[in-house]
């Protein structure tokens, strides 16, 4: 067990070494160092945070308080494919309900949960930037709008053999 | 008919092929410094982002900055609910976006800009790095020493209030400064900053290709220039639209709305909305309602409680937390509506969370806990009984 953690440590503690080689360690370069990391693990794991603070010669406390602030540097797991609803008002006129409904019942887990394989992660976000073209999510970065509870269904299966 | 009462222009979205866009750089980067702020402020440019600074005055107090590092950034933190004008501008003519960027350095004297590119549209990424390196080339054969770097945004909407987006760049929680002192002075890493949106960057290469006075005959003796419109909601034709500034919003209604719109919400969660009566006597523009462009029409089928239940459930929710009046006033005003809704308060408590909503204007630290109040009392005070029953 311990040897499997320390094991771990050293790739996080390699990929941290890698990524600062290209960015420095300016504090300045913390949220690209944060969103990098997040793309990789598909969330913040706490001794990569730890890690980029002794890098960057900050307290942990100061890393993991500007990765809390912001809704996409999730600091608690999150499965490989992040979905996030748009739960705008226009949204909300257009069918989101519809589409979390479809989600949920899709992929058997309730907003906020991860499939038990870790594959999916469910989640509700603000305006995406697509009012003209809701109901909308994002998986991970690509955007899908228009959604009906047909189409959502078949994105999700595309990624499932992704 | 209604195209005429509308005035529909296309000088934002006009396509920038390079025989024309190259010659336009070459003509503008061999004037005076001088010359190019002085016709941006003649040309009466106010910030397209929604606060309506004018442009030329920012870009003077930066260039008489005696520092030598200065910045230019981007605000492509586009957030505010309903408004999408700067993703179809980024598809579009991203070119104008650098452009107008590196006019602006070269202007007030900055070697570095940043594109500060919300996380939503991360998507773009590939397609606007292409245009970058095609766009750095441009510059380096004009001898323009200007550098342009993209820099994400992680799900803030207070980013985009601009001190706490120069936080954000800086590494840090995306809480606003104090101002004074402004970004001009000290922005990022203390250095003068001139931080504009990214449409307000393209209408600038539109003074410069046009000339200040073809510019002036667009828009209105206050509202200079056209808007790009963000229309979405109960309408045939959602999407954006380039219009003429200073229309009435009944005219755009007539255009836009599905013969049944019972309310306009012009400018996002934190504007203002307005009631059908009211249509005829409302300008959108600096003389009326000045906006950002988000124009979200709802008919008469929609609950406004609903709506307001919404866009405060987004404030309490992107509120920062940093000064009580919006950390707490936020929680306060939903679930005052809540409970009035419930019967659990009594009518009257509308009117105490109007003067809460009133107070928070005035004691809020940036726009976001300020402009709360612009959509709860307009809401609350044309929809009242949609509020109680």
């Amino acid at each position: 067990m311990y040897h499997h953690k320390l094991k771990k440590m050293t790739t996080v503690k390699e990929f941290i070494g890698d990524l600062t080689a290209k960015t420095g360690t300016d504090r300045s370069a913390l949220m690209p160092i944060l969103q990098a990391v997040k793309e990789n693990y598909n969330y913040l794991p706490e001794e990569a945070m730890i890690e980029i603070a002794r890098k960057l010669d900050l307290s942990p406390a100061q890393v993991f308080g500007t990765a809390s602030f912001y809704s996409f540097l999730d600091t608690s797991k999150r499965g490989k494919y992040v979905i996030r609803v748009c739960k705008s008002i226009i949204a909300e006129m257009k069918g989101k309900k519809e589409i979390v409904k479809a989600l949920e019942k899709h992929l058997k887990i309730k907003m906020g949960e991860t499939t038990t394989d870790n594959m999916f992660t469910l989640l509700e976000t603000n305006d995406l930037g697509w009012s003209d073209q809701e109901p909308s999510m994002l998986i991970n970065d690509t955007p899908f709008t228009n959604l009906t509870a047909e189409k959502v269904i078949e994105i999700i299966n595309n990624y499932k053999t992704k | 008919m209604n195209s005429i009462k509308l005035k529909k222009t296309d000088v934002i979205f006009d396509p920038c092929t390079e025989d024309v866009f190259l010659p336009l750089l070459k003509k503008i980067f061999s004037k005076e410094k001088t010359e190019i702020i002085d016709e941006i402020i003649e040309s009466g440019l106010k910030g397209r982002g929604g606060a309506g600074f004018p442009t030329g005055l920012k870009w003077k107090f930066a260039a008489a900055q005696s520092e030598q590092e200065k910045f230019v950034v981007c605000n492509a933190d586009e957030g505010e609910p309903g408004t999408f004008k700067d993703r179809e501008i980024l598809l579009k003519v991203p070119e104008k976006v650098l452009a107008g960027m590196a006019i602006c350095g070269y202007c007030i004297g900055a070697k570095k800009g940043y594109i500060y590119l919300r996380g939503e549209y991360a998507f773009m990424l590939p397609q606007l790095y292409k245009t970058i390196d095609a766009f750095k080339n441009h510059l380096k054969n004009l001898n323009v020493d200007f550098d342009i770097e993209i820099r994400n945004g992680s799900g803030a909407y207070v980013c985009g209030e601009e001190t706490s987006l120069i936080e954000s760049l800086e590494g840090k929680r995306g809480e606003p400064r104090n101002k004074p002192p402004f970004p001009v002075v000290e922005g990022f890493s203390n250095k003068p900053t001139v931080v504009n949106n990214v449409e307000t960057f393209v209408n600038v290469v539109v003074i410069q290709k046009l000339g200040v006075s073809e510019f002036n005959k667009i828009g209105t003796q206050d509202s200079r220039g056209s808007k790009v419109f963000s229309v979405s909601g109960d309408t045939p034709k959602p999407g954006v639209f380039e219009i003429e500034l200073g229309m009435k919003l009944s005219d755009f209604v007539e255009e836009f709305g599905d013969g049944d719109t019972k309310a306009v919400q012009v400018g996002g969660a934190s504007g203002f909305c307005v009631p059908r009566k009211k249509f005829d006597d409302t300008i959108i523009g600096f003389e009326g309602i000045p906006t950002g462009g988000s124009m979200m029409l709802f008919n008469s089928s929609r609950s406004m409680y609903n709506v307001l239940h919404n866009y405060l459930d987004f404030f309490r929710e992107e509120s920062c937390g940093q000064c009580t009046p919006c950390r707490v006033g936020c929680q306060q005003l939903i679930e005052g509506i809540k409970a009035i809704k419930r019967g659990d308060k009594e009518e009257s408590y509308l009117d105490t969370l109007k003067g809460l909503a009133e107070s928070m204007k005035i004691t809020a630290k940036c726009g976001l806990g300020q402009s709360v109040a612009n959509s709860f009392i307009t809401i609350t005070s044309n929809f009242r009984e949609e509020m109680i029953y």
